[in-house]
């Protein structure tokens, strides 16, 4: 019988790799002991979360209740809708700035992609107390809020597709003396039209998950009605208000994903 | 306009082009291309024919000598007015056809409209007045296209998606019109089908055709004149007619 030389199981493991390997291993061995639930914590837990659920039943299906919390749900889906929507106007001319080998400003595009970096680094909810502070309590606070978080998802993807979309009609386009608005407008946009409601419909989506926990800072929305409850101790009504959270992401991403499906 | 037409097309006198100083790419060239030639450029790889065609019409500088282009002269780099007026008086059409395939193929052929003043009305054919809608018709039907108007760019064959790529140049009533390797791409019968549309439009609306091409067939059948480079220089420059095979493997050959 000949015999067969066979390839290695696995790649030989260099000294280097080893000590990286043993290292990262170490500091999630000791940052569990710091932060992660001891079994005691868990067991003390328990009883008292199903003491919370207890006190949850029944959820509050009081007529009165349920119109308010309607007309909040309503407004968290106004705030994710319009901050939607001004977020996805003002990417388009970002992404343009920013997008590289599209961009008119050539280097200085990067001013507009760390701008676009900001906007999405920054989390939310840091957003929405900033302009809690700058404009008050309410729903202008939460549609500024998803405003900058479309701008830094959407124009980060724009720019994307700006960048990746096909180079030959644009040298063709720019042969025959076309400006590089013109270009944008007949070969860049149409080429990337796809992705981009692609990406419009996830930043949809995400707004409308984004807009329920503004509240929790004042920045209106169903999650203000949520954070009363709790802070009220009315846990049927905090039960009722998680429900139909729970309805409404599920209805919005049964929504996008048919539109999805639609355009492809 | 009469005497316009005397006029040639392109001349130039003593031209060159190095791309770094005392390494010629193009020498001591003299070429006149008059109105309604038909003109193949030919060479091997790496000759200058592409660089030649961008320098004829001023989107490369030269180094020496001048060029004459559809009435404007300029030796090195015309200025930016000339280079619009030039501009504007030509049609390319490039190895790969650089259609936007999402959009129809009528709003590509308004696409041909760019460059000229309120062209934002070109970039989907739904915002073009009627009178660019009803050029972009006459250049599709020029192309035997009209059928496919509002068929999307990518649902067409490669020659035909080649013949729309003729039709954007041809929206705007060019007296130039500039291919480069137009058929390079394509299999035999659509290249044949892609220059015969080429020939024949340049002797129907008088347009002077400018090409190049690495088929020796092509550069025979479809021109009046052939152009060839060697060492970046004008190796020969005579009637189609009268160009021999051997006369082409020499150029081809290297």
């Amino acid at each position: 019988m000949v015999e067969r030389v066979l390839p290695r199981r696995t790649a030989n493991l260099s000294a280097g790799g080893f000590a990286i390997a043993v290292a990262v291993g170490a500091l999630i061995i000791v940052s569990a002991g710091d932060v992660a639930p001891s079994v005691q914590r868990l067991a003390d837990g328990f009883p008292r979360l199903a003491n919370l659920v207890d006190r949850m039943m029944p959820p509050n299906t009081d007529a009165e209740f349920l119109t308010r919390v309607f007309w909040r749900i309503l407004e968290t889906f106004q705030i994710a809708l319009v901050g939607t929507a001004i977020g996805l106007i003002i990417s388009l001319p970002i992404a343009w700035l920013a997008a590289r080998g599209v961009t008119p400003l050539g280097v200085f595009g990067y001013a507009f992609k760390a701008l676009v970096s900001l906007f999405r680094t920054v989390p939310d909810l840091v957003w929405a107390l900033l302009f809690v502070a700058a404009v008050g309590l309410g729903a202008v606070a939460g549609t500024l809020t998803i405003i900058v978080d479309t701008i830094g998802f959407c124009g980060r993807f724009f720019a994307e597709a700006m960048e990746d979309a096909d180079k030959q009609s644009q040298e063709a386009l720019a042969a025959h003396g076309a400006s590089r608005f013109s270009i944008l407008c007949s070969a860049v946009i149409p080429d990337a039209m796809p992705s981009m409601i692609n990406t419009g419909l996830f930043a949809l989506e995400m707004a409308v998950r984004s807009s329920v926990v503004l509240g929790l800072v004042g920045a209106g929305g169903i999650g203000q009605e949520l954070k009363v409850a709790f802070d009220l101790f009315q846990y049927q009504n905090a039960s009722a208000i998680i429900l139909a959270i729970f309805i409404i992401v599920l209805v919005m991403e049964f929504v996008t994903d048919r539109l999805r499906a639609l355009i492809q | 306009m009469v005497s316009m037409e005397q006029d040639s097309i392109i001349r130039t006198s003593g031209f060159a082009k190095s791309y770094a100083p005392g390494v010629p790419v193009l020498r001591d060239l003299d070429i006149e291309i008059r109105p309604r030639e038909r003109i193949a450029l030919i060479g091997a790889n790496g000759t200058g024919k592409s660089t030649l065609l961008k320098c004829l019409i001023g989107l490369l500088p030269g180094s020496d000598g001048t060029v004459s282009a559809l009435g404007e002269t300029f030796s090195g780099s015309p200025s930016k007015a000339q280079l619009r007026r030039i501009r504007l008086q030509i049609g390319f059409v490039f190895q790969h056809h650089g259609l936007v395939r999402q959009l129809s193929v009528l709003s590509n052929v308004t696409h041909g409209m760019l460059g000229y003043p309120g062209s934002w009305r070109a970039a989907i054919q739904v915002m073009a007045p009627a009178e660019w809608r009803i050029r972009a018709m006459e250049a599709l039907s020029a192309v035997n296209l009209e059928a496919k108007a509002l068929e999307r760019a990518d649902a067409l064959s490669g020659g035909q998606q080649q013949r729309v790529a003729i039709a954007r140049a041809l929206i705007r009533r060019p007296r130039l019109m500039i291919a480069d390797e137009p058929a390079a791409s394509l299999d035999p019968s659509a290249g044949r089908d892609v220059m015969t549309v080429f020939s024949r439009l340049a002797s129907e609306q008088g347009i002077t055709l400018l090409y190049t091409s690495h088929d020796m067939e092509h550069a025979v059948s479809y021109s009046d004149r052939i152009i060839a480079l060697k060492d970046g220089r004008v190796h020969f420059d005579q009637a189609s007619s009268s160009v021999s095979q051997s006369m082409l493997s020499e150029v081809f050959d290297g």
